[in-house]
């Protein structure tokens, strides 16, 4: 067996005193683990860095098996993110919600692509924590546990929806929240696609997503918690949102 | 026992073991001694994580180095490497490893809640985050600087063109980052 593809790097695990087991987010295998022979070396492991673009070929003698690659850099994300913690905290809950919710070997193309154009802003735009946003919606999309907000579930108003159901992850209007509306959570302009993704409408919306992730994803994936990182990112965008 | 050891497979551990008992009295007696001394009296630094004979490590017990600066550093290694250069003239502190979801490491798991209390209690006015130019290592320093902040001067190594270092055979990434921390001339 032997497949040849590009993705992004998700994490490395050292394997004995010179090799690594990797994952890579691939365009076309989805999340695949393989070793790498070297992957511990001086030469290779700088390119091991989690968020790196990397070009790899696959090669096991049957598909169930774990098999080997091998890796040939194309980009590297670390250096434009380091000197920025926010962006830091970016790269380590995109890779880290990556890991831990993505079926092995299964292909997403359209969550590659929106999650490759996501790991290309960070660090170089200040747009990201709102593509950060809409990235985690369309994890949920993809995996089958998708919001609907395009109408209130009540009245069907398009106008006036400032909720989300926790219950059915449908948009609920303000005024068919009524005395529920604080056991709503809260639906900002920016999970609407509209405003600018100031940081508090963005934490705001992280509030809503984080429900869904942990309360039907993460209890899906057997009740396991979050990503530490997810939550340090949360709370670095809710610090910068009230110093703002 | 000897291919156990980092570096040494069956073939290269024969060679030595061979080696040493060709050199029994130069060099196997010695080493064995020497190994036996070691075994008796290293210990970690009940204060910073480094290596040595006594409860206090050498460093840490020495005076001249109270000069309110401390390195943190990931590894003992890297206080080894970072004495060699012998730029350094304040005390360590030794992390034990980098935070990591992936292996479950958080900061409880390493020595930051006890920089926090150093950081307090020896007077330390300026912490010089040491850790690796990796993500690991990045956002490790980054939440400790989080932690610190407004308590202490926090500085971190410099990243960039190494001494000796070609241009032309560097990665972008360390491109990226001399380029960004590029200094009047």
């Amino acid at each position: 067996m032997e497949w040849r593809d590009q993705g992004a790097l998700l994490s490395v695990r050292r394997h004995g005193e010179t090799s690594a087991i990797i994952e890579v987010f691939t365009a076309e295998h989805g999340r695949h683990a393989g070793v790498v022979r070297g992957g511990a070396s001086r030469k290779v492991a700088p390119i091991l860095q989690p968020g790196a673009q990397l070009d790899v070929t696959w090669r096991a003698r049957l598909d169930e098996h774990l098999g080997a690659f091998k890796v040939e850099p194309v980009k590297s994300r670390a250096a434009a993110v380091m000197g920025d913690r926010m962006a830091m905290a970016g790269l380590n809950a995109i890779t880290g919600l990556l890991g831990f919710s993505l079926p092995e070997r299964e292909n997403h193309p359209l969550l590659y692509q929106r999650t490759m154009t996501l790991l290309d802003l960070l660090g170089n735009s200040e747009a990201w924590p709102l593509a950060y946003l809409r990235w985690e919606l369309a994890l949920l999309d993809e995996l089958g546990f998708g919001l609907d907000l395009t109408k209130c579930a009540v009245t069907g108003a398009l106008d006036d929806l400032a909720y989300v159901s926790p219950r059915t992850g449908r948009a609920v209007s303000a005024e068919a929240a009524g005395e529920w509306a604080d056991r709503m959570l809260p639906l900002p302009e920016s999970l609407l696609g509209h405003g600018m993704g100031e940081l508090g409408d963005v934490s705001e919306g992280l509030k809503t997503t984080g429900y869904f992730l942990a309360n039907r994803l993460a209890a899906q994936l057997g009740g396991n918690q979050l990503p530490q990182a997810r939550q340090r990112l949360v709370d670095r965008i809710a610090r910068h949102s009230a110093i703002d | 026992m000897m291919a156990k050891l980092p570096g040494l497979g069956p073939r290269s551990a024969r060679r030595a073991v061979l080696h040493m008992i060709k050199k029994r009295g130069m060099l196997m007696t010695p080493l064995a001694d020497a190994l036996h001394s070691v075994a008796a009296t290293a210990r970690e630094c009940l204060n910073c994580g480094n290596i040595g004979t006594t409860d206090i490590c050498d460093i840490c017990a020495s005076e001249k180095r109270r000069t309110g600066e401390l390195c943190v550093v990931e590894d003992v290694a890297d206080l080894w490497a970072m004495e060699r250069a012998a730029v350094f003239k304040g005390r360590y502190h030794v992390l034990g490893g980098t935070l990591s979801a992936l292996d479950a490491i958080g900061p409880d798991e390493l020595h930051i809640p006890k920089l926090l209390d150093r950081v307090s209690a020896e007077e330390i006015t300026e912490v010089i985050l040491a850790l690796n130019a990796t993500i690991d290592g990045q956002t490790t320093a980054h939440y400790i600087a989080d932690s610190l902040e407004g308590r202490v001067s926090v500085t971190s190594l410099a990243q960039g063109v190494p001494i000796g270092g070609e241009l032309d055979y560097l990665d972008g990434g360390t491109i990226t980052a001399a380029m960004k921390a590029r200094k009047a001339f």
